[in-house]
């Protein structure tokens, strides 16, 4: 072996090595989505390529599935029941940590591509996610309790799972497209892409999107949080001037 | 034209919220009501979120009432000196309400309690002014003039302590009825998001028996002030005032009571009365049945 040749062998092993698992280069269509007074939903697209060692592809079928997170939040869930007639809420529960919003996509159905033990380490679908129950209620009702928050949150368009959502082409480039509803709530949000092989994740990589109120919303939202005092001052003072002038107009064009 | 509303969180369309203004401010310029009692429920039932729908609907009302006050100003139609009393009363109710407001909240119970009220005010409220308005109606039917009845104020006021005298209202009468009476409508104003209109008006009449020329002018005087309360109460302890939803309510509802005034000059006031009931009775008998519905949703969340 030349000692050129050599050299250059040993400098580039560990590269080779940490070649030895495929790798994802994930990137979203934006980065950080503002919300304006016509904000009605946003569409994501997710994309990327799959970089396998030595660029060679697997003999088998690779499969991606694409998680979007909101930020996490703690909520009491009521439960309605009827009593004497009326429906009021008769139970609730507390969760630490329940994602404002989650959806998923995945290349295949995704009973078909991991077991349930491996869905529910990675919190893939949405009966997988953790959402940190913390009243101490017997297994059943909670079972029932956290159905129905995901029900809840499923019909609001918040919870998502999108079976064939992802597409691969040539088994190395994959993009999916992800709709977010007007309603989403604001905060750092997470996409995580799997790289699922056999029943397994084999590669991941996350990328943060930042969702946010901005320009006059982001300004309203602020003062009335930060602000409270003036801002219903300043509400007040609205309210009456618009009443006011509104009088004033309609005497004139009379 | 859909737009976003900050503090709702949501986006809605402006056209439908300001038509809902018009149609409440239509209401308001016939019967010289806010007509908070129609604003809160629909915006619920349009999907804006009740603390928010309630906080809004009380802001928009300041608004509402102010050019109707002033024409009862210069027509000297407006107590200042019952007002007074009357303010004073609502601000305190309206602080009350804002503890009672977040602990209900706190609870789960503010949607039940809310839905509660409106059945059995406005339900008996409604029943009060059908009954009254087909008398009415019934004795112009037969050429005889609508009875007047005697005004007087009720033997419980009577019976209060220390007595004041208020002119323009043609009473000798303890400030503490009127301060009651105040401090219920406060109450009202932060739970249900109404001025409180449909509740002072029948009291003040019947009640303390105040002379009918000041009892609109003077109901609006107290409802404007104790509606600007109502939204620094929600503004300091829910901050779900939403400004912007406000201010699409009041372009409509400015607009509507022109047009709802000049159609009042033209219909008899006892049919107007008996269509407000009507109006009144559906809504409650509305609230009511959603009440032993099965809802579409079961669960609710609330963050904490």
């Amino acid at each position: 072996m030349r000692p050129v040749k050599a050299f250059a062998l040993a400098f580039l092993a560990p590269l080779l090595l940490a070649q030895s698992a495929p790798r994802l280069v994930p990137d979203v269509s934006q980065r950080r989505i503002d919300i304006v007074y016509s904000f009605t939903g946003a569409e994501l697209l997710l994309f990327g390529a799959i970089l396998y060692p030595g660029g060679r592809l697997p003999t088998r079928d690779a499969d991606i599935a694409i998680v979007i997170k909101g930020p996490a939040e703690p909520i009491v869930l009521r439960e309605k029941q009827k009593v004497a007639g009326m429906w009021i809420n008769a139970d609730s529960a507390r969760f630490r940590s329940v994602p404002s919003f989650y959806a998923i996509a995945t290349s295949r159905p995704l009973n078909t591509l991991v077991d349930d033990r491996t869905a529910a380490v990675y919190e893939l679908g949405v009966d997988n996610i953790q959402l940190s129950p913390a009243s101490g209620k017997v297994p059943d009702e909670q079972r029932r309790l956290e159905r129905g928050l995901v029900d809840l949150k499923r019909r609001a368009g918040l919870y998502a799972e999108e079976q064939d959502g992802v597409q691969i082409s040539e088994g190395v480039l994959y993009r999916a497209r992800i709709h977010l509803p007007a309603r989403v709530p604001v905060g750092t949000y997470t996409a995580e892409t799997f790289l699922l092989q056999g029943g397994r994740v084999v590669a991941g990589a996350t990328r943060e999107i930042a969702i946010e109120k901005s320009g006059f919303e982001r300004y309203v939202a602020a003062a009335a949080a930060d602000r409270a005092f003036l801002y219903g001052l300043f509400a007040v003072l609205v309210s009456l001037l618009l009443g006011w002038a509104g009088a004033l107009l309609f005497r004139r064009l009379r | 034209m859909d737009i976003y509303l900050p503090i709702a969180g949501l986006s809605v369309n402006a056209a439908v919220i300001v038509a809902l203004g018009g149609l409440v401010g239509i209401l308001s310029g016939m019967f010289g009501v806010g007509g908070g009692f129609l604003t809160t429920p629909l915006l619920i039932f349009y999907g804006i979120p009740p603390a928010v729908a309630v906080a809004s609907s009380a802001t928009q009302i300041t608004g509402a009432s102010v050019s109707g006050m002033f024409a009862h100003m210069q027509r000297k139609g407006v107590d200042f000196h019952m007002g007074g009393v009357l303010v004073a009363g609502g601000a305190g109710g309206s602080v009350a309400g804002g503890f009672i407001f977040r602990a209900l909240q706190r609870s789960g119970q503010i949607d039940t309690v809310v839905a509660l009220l409106y059945v059995f005010l406005l339900g008996g409220i409604g029943l009060l002014m059908a009954k009254e308005a087909i008398t009415a109606v019934w004795a112009v039917r037969r050429g005889r003039p609508a009875p007047g009845g005697a005004r007087r104020h009720h033997p419980l006021v009577a019976s209060l302590p220390g007595r004041w005298r208020f002119y323009r209202s043609g009473l000798y009468i303890s400030p503490v009825a009127p301060l009651l009476l105040g401090f219920f409508t406060g109450l009202l104003t932060v739970l249900l998001g109404v001025g409180g209109g449909f509740v002072l008006v029948p009291a003040m009449i019947y009640l303390l028996g105040m002379s009918t020329k000041v009892v609109v002018g003077t109901s609006l005087f107290q409802i404007l002030f104790v509606t600007a309360a109502t939204t620094m109460v929600h503004a300091l302890t829910t901050h779900a005032v939403d400004i912007v939803l406000a201010v699409l309510l009041l372009i409509g509802s400015v607009s509507g009571a022109q047009v709802g005034a000049r159609f009042a000059n033209r219909v008899k006031p006892e049919y107007l009365r008996l269509f407000l009931a009507f109006i009144v009775l559906t809504v409650a008998i509305r609230v009511g049945l959603g009440l032993t519905w099965r809802p579409d949703d079961i669960y609710t969340v609330q963050v904490l």
